[in-house]
């Protein structure tokens, strides 16, 4: 948090320990939001339990019943089974078979009963969600730091060297930005998938791992943009000139010297276009060109959600549970990115006290 | 003013020619065409489809063929309907060819078939998300803190977090199932329109509920207001007549990202609610990899945003004069 916060300041004489203070400042001021405080605290959990999930007491989320019918949120509470993965269907990281093991040493072979209702191939849906979470939080992170990356190099490359160098690449920001983008990764997805050999076995790159980077591909525009903004005002800033006049390097002033100072606004917008990355997800799984079964994701639940609606009965269960799952953490996400504004901009910040009061 | 849309008609040029020369390079750079199928054609039928649509060409000559400038020969412009005497077929003429997958069929049949459908309910839904955001907006604006306030706040924040077919599948349980007011999907009449447009709309209305409330209140906060309302300007002529046509410049510059996120989400509405507009005809080209239908949807759609951007553009300098079009053009 301590590096936050430096490039409020425009003095080049920056301690550590007024940058520490300032830091602290901002999050005292988000701990004061307490919306935004027990979004943070509830994204915490979620996050937790999507890393702990092979811990959890949950019944398998792959086994499948090719006979069983979709059953309600219902008892009993708790049921006898295993944990019911296979190597090879369910492939677990060994940190993951370690938590496993553990499962079975705390619980044995007690797990939880169907409570928030069952697929309509048998499959626990609480299990499922919890399951789900990693995928898709997995996709968030991977696509935010491609586009971290890129963004931030592009961005503050073009904001750092100006004149012509930026006006061409901003330029280039501006074109693809008018582009329908979501038309070319689907294009790029497909076209993807003839060249699967050749990323698979001499790159190593699944088609998820793909899926991650053409959605990271697309998100770095506003970061560039963002990015580029910020430093254009720190360009001339005096401790830049110093590092300058010590003869450091095009890269090291960049990296060293500026990106530390841009840090508070990226975090900012990293935390507010997750949720828009977890939306595309769903949007490219509803298409077929996302997840895949047996792996799960909150997009493929929803989908699964929205395929069963029929006129024969209503499986509300498959639908409402998803949304509220997405819908949620989405929300705590916006919430908190929007909280995180406020704390690391005391400008705004009071703006928004004055609306939100009374 | 003319220099301004001259330069912008520039770098669209400019646009247009990289999406076509990447996405023409990235196709026919994949393995696997889209005669591959089950059955292990012949070489001589395989020789004759490629035949037929130019395949067997070198790259470059198909190219230049599929952009336009070159003369095609009176056959095949016979058989897309032309009379084999213009210079300029192709992409420059507006005519994406042969369709790879429909046989007997040219993008530009599939095109003219579908593009009206999508279109409407594009406008409906652009239409909705407007109207209803708008007026939440305005409302939430006009009595700020209230408890109406924070209901439009609290009901856009959600509808930003949740994905549109998710929207769509409670839209059809309450208003098809439990009170059967509309279809449950197809297309024909106008009341097939309102769930896929209220589905694909919402979250858009969601946005703009939200821009409309910051752009007003900001607006609200300027000393002109404050003159207007020192003069005695009745409240509600304030806010429609003095603060709107500054508090929706936000509004407008989201039209454009608008315009190409509804479209966009047509993609899974259509297929939710069975329509056959452009937006299922594209997924299906993807998937099948019928890459012209593909190609002429992605250039279709990128020109549509593209115009939309700069008609954007125009209408933010009339909004507020302050901003310069030649600056940033």
């Amino acid at each position: 948090m301590g590096a936050l916060l430096r490039w409020k300041l425009d003095a080049p004489a920056v301690t550590p320990e007024r940058g520490a203070a300032l830091g602290a400042e901002a999050w005292r001021r988000l701990r004061r939001n307490r919306v935004a405080w027990w979004s943070l605290m509830f994204l915490a959990l979620v996050g937790l339990t999507s890393l702990l999930a092979p811990l959890l007491p949950l019944p398998s989320p792959a086994a499948l019943e090719l006979s069983a019918e979709p059953t309600p949120p219902a008892g009993p509470w708790t049921s006898i089974g295993n944990h019911g993965f296979q190597r090879e269907y369910w492939p677990l990281s060994s940190v993951d078979e370690r938590l496993v093991d553990a499962r079975v040493a705390l619980f044995g072979d007690w797990q939880t009963g169907p409570w928030l209702g069952t697929d309509s191939k048998g499959r626990d849906l609480l299990s499922r969600i919890v399951w789900g979470s990693r995928t898709s939080i997995a996709v968030a992170l991977l696509a935010m730091l491609t586009s971290l990356v890129i963004g931030v190099t592009w961005g503050a490359f073009a904001g750092f060297v100006g004149g012509r160098t930026d006006r061409v690449m901003m330029r280039i920001v501006d074109v693809l930005y008018s582009l329908p983008f979501i038309f070319i990764v689907i294009f790029l997805i497909t076209i993807l998938q003839g060249w699967k050999d050749l990323l698979e076995t001499r790159l190593g790159l699944n088609r998820e791992a793909v899926f991650y980077l053409s959605i990271g591909a697309v998100y770095w525009l506003t970061m560039a943009r963002v990015v580029r903004g910020q430093v254009l005002s720190l360009r001339h800033a005096e401790f830049v000139d110093a590092a300058r006049q010590m003869g450091a390097s095009t890269a090291r002033i960049l990296f060293v010297h500026i990106v530390p100072n841009v840090f508070g606004i990226i975090i900012v917008y990293l935390t507010l276009s997750i949720p828009s990355v977890m939306l595309f997800e769903s949007f490219l799984t509803f298409l077929g060109l996302g997840i895949e079964a047996p792996r799960v994701s909150w997009g493929l639940l929803a989908v699964d959600g929205a395929d069963t609606i029929h006129p024969l009965g209503i499986d509300w269960w498959l639908l409402v549970w998803p949304a509220v799952a997405m819908g949620t953490t989405l929300l705590a996400l916006n919430i908190l990115g929007d909280g995180l504004r406020d704390a690391l901009d005391p400008k705004s910040a009071l703006a928004a006290k004055g609306a939100a009061q009374t | 003013m003319i220099r301004f849309l001259l330069r912008r008609a520039g770098w669209f040029a400019v646009t247009l020619f990289c999406v076509v020369t990447l996405s023409f390079a990235m196709m026919r750079a994949v393995r696997g065409g889209p005669f591959d199928s089950e059955r292990a054609l012949s070489p001589a039928i395989e020789a004759n489809l490629k035949a037929r649509y130019h395949l067997d060409w070198p790259l470059w000559k198909q190219y230049a063929a599929y952009v336009g400038p070159l003369e095609l020969g009176e056959q095949r412009a016979a058989w897309l309907g032309g009379d084999g005497t213009r210079v300029f077929g192709g992409v420059l003429a507006g005519d994406f060819g042969p369709s790879f997958r429909y046989r007997d069929t040219t993008v530009n049949d599939i095109l003219a078939q579908s593009l009206p459908i999508s279109l409407a309910l594009g406008g409906v839904a652009l239409a909705f998300a407007l109207v209803l955001g708008l007026a939440a907006g305005l409302v939430s604006a006009q009595y700020p803190r209230s408890s109406l306030d924070t209901l439009v706040r609290t009901t856009a924040t959600i509808g930003i977090a949740v994905p549109n077919f998710v929207i769509a599948g409670f839209l059809v349980i309450l208003f098809a199932f439990l009170v059967p007011l509309f279809p449950v999907a197809g297309y024909g009449s106008w009341e097939h329109m309102v769930l896929p447009g209220c589905a694909l709309g919402l979250p858009f209305a969601a946005y703009i509920a939200r821009l409309t409330r910051a752009g007003m209140l900001d607006a609200l906060s300027f000393d002109w207001i404050r003159t207007a309302r020192a003069k005695g300007v009745p409240p509600r002529t304030i806010l429609l007549r003095h603060a709107l046509r500054a508090g929706i410049v936000p509004v407008v510059s989201y039209l454009g990202p608008a315009t190409a996120g509804i479209l966009t989400g047509s993609l899974v509405i259509e297929r939710i609610f069975a329509i056959p507009g452009t937006g299922s005809h594209f997924v299906n080209s993807a998937l099948n990899r019928d890459y012209t239908l593909a190609m002429g949807v992605t250039i279709l759609y990128t020109t549509l945003v593209c115009g939309l951007n700069v008609l954007v553009d125009v209408l933010y300098t009339w909004l507020d004069p302050r901003v310069a079009l030649e600056e940033e053009g």
